[in-house]
């Protein structure tokens, strides 16, 4: 599903890489924490899977994608597959729950009847069924994450990205976030996590890769944070 | 690619950006209206150039004593003048006009303006000899040989008289394309500056557009259309200025050298005519900035 064969990627304003010879392969249906001090990398791997980067040296895989050769025109298709969500949720202020979730269908020209359909299923999978006219203002920390998740998600993509996604929540909304994704996850659907919460991974008992310093240190299949630390 | 969300994004731009939005349109419709301009001064010119041709006449001006005198041009020296100018070479006709006849035409010319008959006297009025010549440009001829001659007060051709008004015509012309070259520049710099406040102001969107893998014509089309828009509405309002412009102020100033056939009137049509290029030139300009401006300054 994804495999990195030996990144390395040096961006202009450092000497030191933010990712040194890095390979790694993920499966299908995998759940995968990303783990890692600050400046380990991690916000590079998971930019250079989106091709919001290209490696320096290196093959990138995602699906079938070559995702550093490709064309700037096929970048869209990658994407589409591909789900995010943030730590600062990104969502538009101006727009209601289910417009944000829409949008998301809109801008890639999904047809207004699948819109109007698939939306309504989304946010009943991330329990937001009755929320649909709300803004995001109007909405708690959990919920509007619970909404980036229904718009990362609503398009069914292959792989779910999330770059901290618990780092602005509380420990209890964390759980509910992560029992989330751990059902996006049985749907078949790639989770990879890129995370700094102990607790979350310590219980999840997940594949763990860590990094430091652009290097993979470790890559445990039920990992937990803190080893030999 | 659906085109009720492109147009709400459009919509939704343009009135975000409301202030430099009306700035964009006005300083297109100035541009516009002054290229306008120019090229209603040039179909004017082309009109004119097509009325006078082969019309165009060297007169011959008596002095007050033969005008006073001879009314039918039987004593000398207008009969010989007379006999002189049918015998040069390239004349075609001559007419004599007395000062009478003059009188009359020049009443004729200028009924519209009843305050300058008043102030007419027929004394004012020379007899005339109207030659018209073979060729219109060779009134040099004429010129060189009569002017100075006993009987003869001057040689007024008015191809000259013509060629100075064309160029002040066409200096007009020039000075309007100039200044709308100008407000052009100011427009295009106005059209890339509301763009990338544009992109700015929906960063957020557009990121968002970006990550869930819309194409570059999703992200970057709305930007294009609202700076097209801004470019029509822009060209609806310079040519509504036209209109207004020659109903309310060029139809009244030339009002008399029109009715006596001096200048050609502009019409409505004459906009009519102009007005396709104008928005033509609107949406290419704004277009090709807008384009250049989302390569060159805008990360989309």
């Amino acid at each position: 599903m994804i495999r990195l064969e030996h990144v390395s990627k040096v961006y202009k304003t450092s000497t030191r890489p933010a990712l040194d010879d890095v390979s790694v392969e993920m499966e299908k249906g995998e759940f995968v924490f990303l783990i890692g001090p600050s400046g380990s990398g991690k916000s590079t791997f998971l930019r250079l899977l989106l091709r919001e980067e290209v490696p320096t040296r290196g093959r990138v895989y995602v699906s079938n994608f070559d995702v550093a050769k490709m064309s700037r025109r096929r970048v869209p298709r990658l994407r589409q597959s591909i789900g995010c969500v943030f730590q600062d949720f990104r969502l538009l202020p101006t727009k209601t729950v289910a417009e944000n979730v829409a949008f998301a269908l809109e801008v890639i020209g999904k047809p207004r009847n699948t819109i109007v359909k698939v939306v309504p299923e989304v946010l009943q999978l991330v329990g937001l069924d009755g929320k649909e006219d709300r803004f995001p203002t109007e909405l708690s920390g959990g919920e509007q994450q619970r909404v980036a998740i229904a718009r990362a998600f609503v398009n069914r993509p292959l792989v779910l990205i999330a770059d901290e996604p618990t780092g602005n929540l509380d420990p209890d909304t964390s759980q509910d976030i992560m029992l989330l994704l751990e059902r996006i996850n049985r749907t078949g659907t790639t989770v990879i996590m890129a995370t700094h919460d102990h607790g979350i991974v310590d219980s999840m008992r997940r594949r763990v890769v860590e990094l430091s310093y652009g290097k993979v240190v470790r890559d445990d299949a039920r990992g937990v944070y803190g080893v030999g630390r | 690619m659906r085109t009720s969300f492109v147009f709400s994004e459009v919509v939704t731009g343009l009135r975000r950006n409301v202030t430099m939005t009306i700035a964009m349109i006005l300083t297109t419709a100035i541009s516009l209206g002054l290229l306008g301009g120019g090229l209603l001064v040039v179909r004017m010119v082309d009109k004119m150039q097509a009325n006078y041709a082969g019309k165009l006449e060297v007169s011959v001006l008596l002095t007050n004593d033969v005008s006073a005198n001879d009314k039918d041009c039987t004593q000398q020296p207008c009969a010989g003048l007379r006999s002189q100018l049918e015998q040069t070479s390239g004349v075609e006709t001559v007419v004599f006009q007395n000062r009478d006849e003059g009188f009359e035409r020049f009443k004729r010319i200028f009924e519209a303006q009843p305050e300058l008959l008043k102030l007419a006297r027929p004394e004012a009025i020379p007899a005339t000899f109207r030659v018209k010549l073979e060729d219109p440009d060779r009134t040099d001829v004429i010129r060189q040989a009569f002017e100075g001659k006993p009987g003869v007060k001057a040689v007024d051709d008015q191809g000259k008289f013509l060629e100075r008004f064309f160029e002040g015509l066409n200096g007009l012309r020039d000075v309007a394309l100039i200044l709308a070259l100008i407000q052009a520049f100011a427009a295009l710099l106005l059209i890339s500056n509301t763009i990338q406040v544009s992109a700015f102001t929906r960063r957020v969107e557009v990121g968002i557009m970006r990550l869930v893998g819309a194409t570059r014509w999703y992200t970057q089309l709305p930007f294009l259309i609202e700076a097209v828009v801004a470019g029509i509405i822009g060209s609806v309002t310079a040519v509504a200025g036209l209109v207004l412009f020659k109903a309310f102020f060029l139809d009244r100033i030339t009002r008399n050298l029109t009715e006596s056939g001096i200048i050609p009137p502009i019409g409505y049509l004459d906009i009519l005519i102009v007005s396709p290029w104008l928005f033509l030139v609107a949406i290419v300009i704004s277009a090709t900035t807008g384009y250049v401006t989302l390569r060159l300054y805008v990360r989309l």
